[in-house]
């Protein structure tokens, strides 16, 4: 494989905290060299060399939390197509989430999703099993098989597991195998028919809604079962400030507690629901200005550990219904650099926390080599303008569903190149 | 009450008879056991391993080693229970237990009734009390009796007037089983003491991984539980063992490896996810084996699950299986249980 150089980049490797400007030198997929002045005496001529500038070079993104359609549904998404998008958007590893049809709930499914993966996606493709067989929240699935044979976590998707007895078995069974759960804290009869955040917004809109307490008791059970099992477990997706406290301690008590958000909570709030703007109906709802005050704060300071994409890509045909009857996600994957970098430019989040929260502690969690700066680490960078405006324009998505709540709006910083072992997967710089 | 007076009586009359009846032992062949007073246990019931002292314990295997000839086991003379009733009541299925308690009990000169109270009265609504006062008007020495229930044996041990023997109760103890697994063990090894032994599988529901590791611990091995967390208790790790998930580092210089057997209806995605995992991870096989120290042997108290728990190869390999010999000392372990608590323990007289 031929030798790829980028110079003049603003190094930064948020895992060591690292930055400064300098030079990166790629050799059969890995990163062989990095520093200040690397290339003082000349690169030779026959090294493909990208002149960065003075951009961010950084390690590519790790979305823990992508729903796509292969298998079941290709026509909201394929693996080809979410790699595509994942790749313009600065991401180099994307964790496919179970609810595929059928589920991932057996090896024979991981194995598929890696093989499919490596023919199809620009990107590396990892696939999380499903907690529970066919996402019913009855019988356990095989999770030691499924370990082994490459699924680097476990969810049961968007199904939360209301059945504590089942969720202890599972914990303590995954924990032989130290593996990663993640469950989303919803109750579900608290959420009942919820389509939006209980507030006094949603009730002027005559929107059936959840209480925020509906996430919080979730997370407590949750946290108390980690605390009787060991288990390693992930709060998937977190929206409210009432569970941030849960977290805290959580964390304060040396539990192996960990919590993910989406890039569209910390983006957006309810008042993006509007006037019933479906593409905005998520799941967990967006809520208040207060919420996501509190969860920018909360990942500042490292309180919140991840930040995904939750990409969820729909058919415009089910969007464009009543907002109670339309389905719920956003197809988020190609906006979680530039929404993150649109926030960080506006002041409300630190760059490094950010980087943190998308590259190397996403790594560590999935036991994974990515997401750092270092010798020998696999070449999966992503070099960024911090600073390029430009508008979200549905149109341009590379995603086949394009239900991105995004649209329209302006924003500042973007991946210009995208680099995934060794290989460009997305040149937006010399074009 | 005034109804228990009568059965006390008799049963001391028994103890008194037995002690005047003993035979000379000039007029003895080599074969011939005596019931000797040195070996009174000290309890009159064998409910639990917690039951026995030390003492009792030698005493127990002691006498079984000798009824393990076959030629003292078979001997006619050997008629220590002569004239007693021994009742067999087994609110579960059983075939090994049940019939190495039948053999035994008639070995020894014994009238055996096996109740299967699957198919009796229990089953038309009679509660245990109520079977122990029928059981007690027929005035049985000794009552053998399994029932899914735990703690079903002690409270039976208080509503009548005969040693009661556990043979398996719920999750709680099988200790003829633990006597039986180290009558074994000390016959194919010498000691017990400093023995490193695996016990695998589903602890959390198996008595006979309870009564093990009481009766191991005071025999003095090194006593290490195996599988996966859903089926160890959660502060098994108290109970004097070392508690591990995975086969290799559990295994690890293991002399003796005993596999429990996995109940099918937890096999199927509510405490393990199937079958195939559960064999993958903690089944028995020869290269599993091979983490265990060389010439380790297996056991299992049956009956098997072949493909599930244990391998077809290592459970008929003879030179490491010790399973069908297992079901030999059976007989032998209980001939001393039923001889000795046949005599009345300390507490009684």
């Amino acid at each position: 494989m031929p030798k790829l150089a980028i110079s003049n980049a603003r190094l930064i490797d948020p895992k060591s905290g690292y930055d400064k400007r300098g030079d990166l030198l790629v050799e059969d997929g890995v990163i062989v060299a990095f520093g200040t002045d690397l290339f003082a005496e000349g690169l030779s001529p026959d090294i493909e060399n990208i002149d960065a500038d003075g951009l961010i070079l950084c390690p590519g993104l790790i979305d823990m939390r992508v729903v796509t359609g292969e298998p079941g549904a290709e026509h909201k998404e394929t693996l080809a197509s979410a790699g595509r998008a994942a790749a313009a958007g600065g991401v180099t590893s994307m964790v496919v989430m179970p609810q595929t049809n059928p589920v991932i709930d057996d090896i024979s499914l991981v194995d598929f999703i890696g093989r499919r993966a490596r023919e199809t996606s620009p990107v590396n493709v990892y696939a999380a099993g499903a907690l529970t067989k066919n996402l019913d929240c009855t019988d356990m699935t095989e999770l030691g098989l499924m370990s082994e044979a490459g699924a680097v976590m476990f969810s049961n998707g968007d199904a939360p597991i209301s059945n504590a007895g089942l969720m202890r078995r599972l914990m303590a069974y995954s924990s032989a195998f130290n593996a990663l759960i993640a469950h989303r804290p919803v109750d579900p009869d608290l959420s009942r028919n919820a389509v939006a955040h209980e507030s006094d917004f949603s009730a002027r809109l005559g929107l059936t809604a959840a209480p925020a307490a509906a996430e919080r008791i979730m997370a407590e059970r949750d946290i108390a079962l980690v605390e009787l099992t060991g288990a390693r477990y992930l709060l998937d997706l977190i929206s409210s400030t009432e569970t941030l406290p849960a977290l805290r301690r959580a964390k304060s008590r040396g539990l192996d507690v960990s919590a993910s958000v989406s890039i569209n909570h910390l983006a957006l709030n309810e008042l993006d629901i509007g006037d019933y703007r479906t593409f905005a109906k998520l799941d967990p709802p967006l809520r208040g200005e207060d919420d996501r005050q509190a969860l920018l704060k909360a990942v500042n300071d490292g309180s919140i550990d991840i930040i995904v994409s939750a990409h969820d890509p729909r058919p415009s045909g089910d969007k464009r219904r009543p907002f109670a009857e339309a389905g719920f996600g956003a197809a988020s994957l190609e906006m979680l650099l530039p929404a993150g970098l649109t926030l960080v430019a506006d002041g409300q989040l630190d760059l490094i926390a950010f980087l943190r929260a998308v590259t190397s502690t996403p790594a560590d969690m999935l036991g994974l080599p990515q997401g750092v700066l270092e010798i020998g680490a696999p070449a999966d960078l992503v070099l960024i303008d911090p600073g390029k405006p430009w508008m979200c324009n549905v149109d341009n998505l590379r995603s086949h569903s394009r239900n991105t709540p995004f649209d329209g709006r302006l924003m500042q910083g973007a991946a210009v190149v995208t680099i995934c072992n060794g290989k460009i997967v997305f040149d937006n710089h010399r074009v | 009450m005034n109804k228990k007076n009568p059965y006390t009586s008799h049963f001391t009359f028994i103890g008194i008879f037995l002690k005047t009846a003993k035979i000379d032992k000039d007029v003895m062949s080599n074969t011939h056991i005596s019931p000797s007073e040195g070996s009174r246990l000290n309890t009159r019931h064998l409910l639990s391993i917690a039951d026995l002292h030390r003492p009792d314990i030698d005493s127990l295997l002691d006498l079984a080693e000798t009824y393990l000839d076959l030629s003292v086991q078979k001997d006619a003379r050997n008629n220590v229970l002569a004239g007693k009733t021994l009742i067999n009541l087994f609110f579960e299925n059983s075939t090994r237990t049940e019939k190495s308690f039948e053999l035994a009990g008639r070995r020894l000169g014994a009238d055996v009734i096996n109740m299967s109270m699957a198919t009796s009265s229990a089953s038309k609504g009679e509660t245990l009390l109520d079977t122990a006062t029928t059981l007690n008007a027929m005035n049985p020495d000794l009552l053998v009796i399994r029932h899914s229930a735990s703690g079903a044996p002690a409270l039976l041990s208080q509503k009548v007037s005969c040693a009661v023997i556990n043979a398996g109760d719920g999750t709680h103890e099988h200790p003829t089983q633990a006597l039986l697994d180290a009558l074994t063990l000390r016959t194919r090894l010498g000691a017990i003491d400093g023995l490193r032994i695996a016990i695998c599988g589903d602890i959390l529901h198996s008595r006979v991984a309870r009564s093990n590791v009481q009766l191991l611990n005071i025999l003095g091995a090194e006593i290490r539980l195996i599988g996966p967390p859903t089926l160890i208790p959660l502060d098994a790790d108290q109970w004097g063992v070392e508690v591990y998930h995975d086969m290799k580092g559990g295994l690890k210089g293991c002399d003796v490896v005993m596999m429990l057997r996995l109940q099918l209806e937890r096999m199927s995605g509510s405490f393990v996810p199937s079958k195939r995992e559960y064999f993958h991870f903690y089944g028995l096989d020869r290269s599993k084996l091979e983490y265990a120290a060389p010439g380790a042997l297996v056991m299992h108290p049956g009956p098997m699950n072949r493909g599930v728990e244990i391998s077809s190869d290592i459970a008929d390999d003879p030179n490491i299986s010790l399973i069908t010999r297992q079901v030999e000392t059976g007989v032998a372990m209980r001939m001393a249980i039923l001889h000795l608590l046949s005599q009345g323990g300390d507490t009684e007289v």
